[in-house]
């Protein structure tokens, strides 16, 4: 059976709305918000990581390579990165439609 | 191009990897008030109990059934989180004693936005730190009641516009300063007490990391930059932050023992209010007159805590 995605009737709302699963909010996406999109360019990237700390959303990680990506499932487009970014390696580019 | 100060390169690549808060919250683009709470949760660590006053963290983190959190938490109504979080403590401590939890040092620790703590939470905080529990108490201070559609609170800086604040002709927005409750919380005499902002990652995270080993009450008040709210660019709010700082209208201090020490070098001139003022819509309305009267404020808060830094000495 395909699991729910929240409770259905008052009787499986659980006693005192306690959430069982920590971190579930990752199911929902909200990438969906975003209008631009952060694109990466490797050449001018010093893999220092000011974009990982500076993320609000915890969505940018590091790769193997050490450079770093954001996932963009989550990722909002508010351009902190891009803004932080001090060798200016991070570009915000409009989301096509 | 922007330079980022106060910041060893490469250092990001030390800090704790795993996530407390988990990505797919609903905070507005660019808040600064989830990314402090990232940052100071990365600093805690596991072993935490978090009580969480009403607010904006609690609305857009456990939006039922889902939770954004890692870690052991509860949602408590507006006034009461410093209450919760002591009750918590003294739980944890009769738990362990009675041998029904692991005997492992567990914090207890308190969030709240700035209306659960300058105003509506005030005395339960206040009661907290007197009767003196092992916790530590964050407040996450965005100047206003922003879930709730920008209402001014305690914590609205002089002359910001908000909704129940709003500039016109017979007022030019809030009247009065910003409440210091930093200072409050000194004369509590609690071991430690600290202001801190997201715009300076390392210190935010070291000063959470001493509150963490200081057996007793602390307190820190963090600076979250709230781009919704103060009519300012998402991509701004580290930026906005940062300035605040540079300006002295949010210095970084730590108070150990009752010893102030600034945690950053201010030069002999700071950079000017009007630097930070003209990058948010709420004080838009204001003219160079007021901008004066601003800074003339900035300046007095500023020297009175300098007087202090000089002259304070520890009490134990």
């Amino acid at each position: 059976m395909k699991q729910k995605k929240w409770p259905e009737a008052w009787h499986e709302v659980t006693p005192g709305c306690i959430v069982f699963e920590p971190g579930n909010a990752s199911t929902y996406k909200t990438g969906s918000w975003r209008a631009q999109r952060p694109i990466w360019d490797n050449k001018k990237c010093i893999k220092c990581g000011i974009c990982y700390v500076f993320c609000p959303e915890a969505c940018i990680s590091e790769t193997a390579e050490g450079f770093f990506a954001a996932d963009l499932d989550y990722c909002k487009g508010c351009g902190i990165c891009a803004h932080e970014c001090w060798p200016q390696a991070i570009v915000m580019v409009e989301e096509e439609v | 191009m922007n330079t980022v100060e106060n910041f060893e390169i490469y250092a990001p690549k030390l800090i704790e990897k795993r996530e407390f808060f988990s990505p797919g919250h609903r905070a507005c683009q660019g808040c600064g008030e989830v990314l402090a709470l990232r940052l100071l949760l990365k600093a805690l660590g596991e072993d935490t109990v978090v009580s969480n006053a009403t607010g904006c963290m609690e609305i857009i983190s456990s939006a039922y059934p889902h939770t954004a959190w890692n870690l052991p938490y509860i949602h408590v109504a507006f006034e009461n989180a410093a209450a919760v979080a002591s009750g918590v403590e003294a739980g944890l401590k009769a738990l362990r004693r009675k041998g029904k939890i692991a005997d492992r040092y567990v914090k207890s620790v308190a969030i709240a936005g700035d209306g659960g703590t300058v105003d509506i939470g005030l005395q339960a905080l206040s009661g907290a730190m007197e009767r003196g529990h092992d916790m530590i108490f964050f407040c996450l201070d965005n100047e206003a009641y922003m879930n709730t559609g920008i209402q001014r609170s305690s914590a609205t800086p002089f002359m910001a516009a908000t909704t129940t604040s709003p500039a016109g002709k017979a007022i030019k927005g809030q009247r009065t300063g910003k409440k210091n409750v930093p200072e409050i919380m000194v004369a509590h005499n609690i071991p430690y007490v600290a202001t801190a902002c997201p715009s300076y990652p390392l210190d935010l995270m070291n000063k959470v990391e001493k509150a963490r080993k200081t057996i007793g009450p602390s307190y820190i008040h963090i600076f979250s930059v709230c781009p919704t709210g103060w009519r300012a660019a998402s991509n701004e709010t580290v930026k906005l932050g940062r300035m605040a700082v540079e300006t002295g209208f949010f210095p970084l201090y730590e108070v150990e023992n009752g010893k102030y020490r600034l945690t950053i070098d201010y030069p002999e001139k700071r950079r000017p209010m009007a630097d930070y003022l003209r990058l948010q819509g709420r004080f838009r309305h204001l003219d160079p007159a007021d901008i004066a009267k601003v800074q003339e404020l900035v300046d007095k808060e500023f020297r009175k805590l300098m007087h202090k830094v000089k002259t304070s000495v520890p009490w134990s």
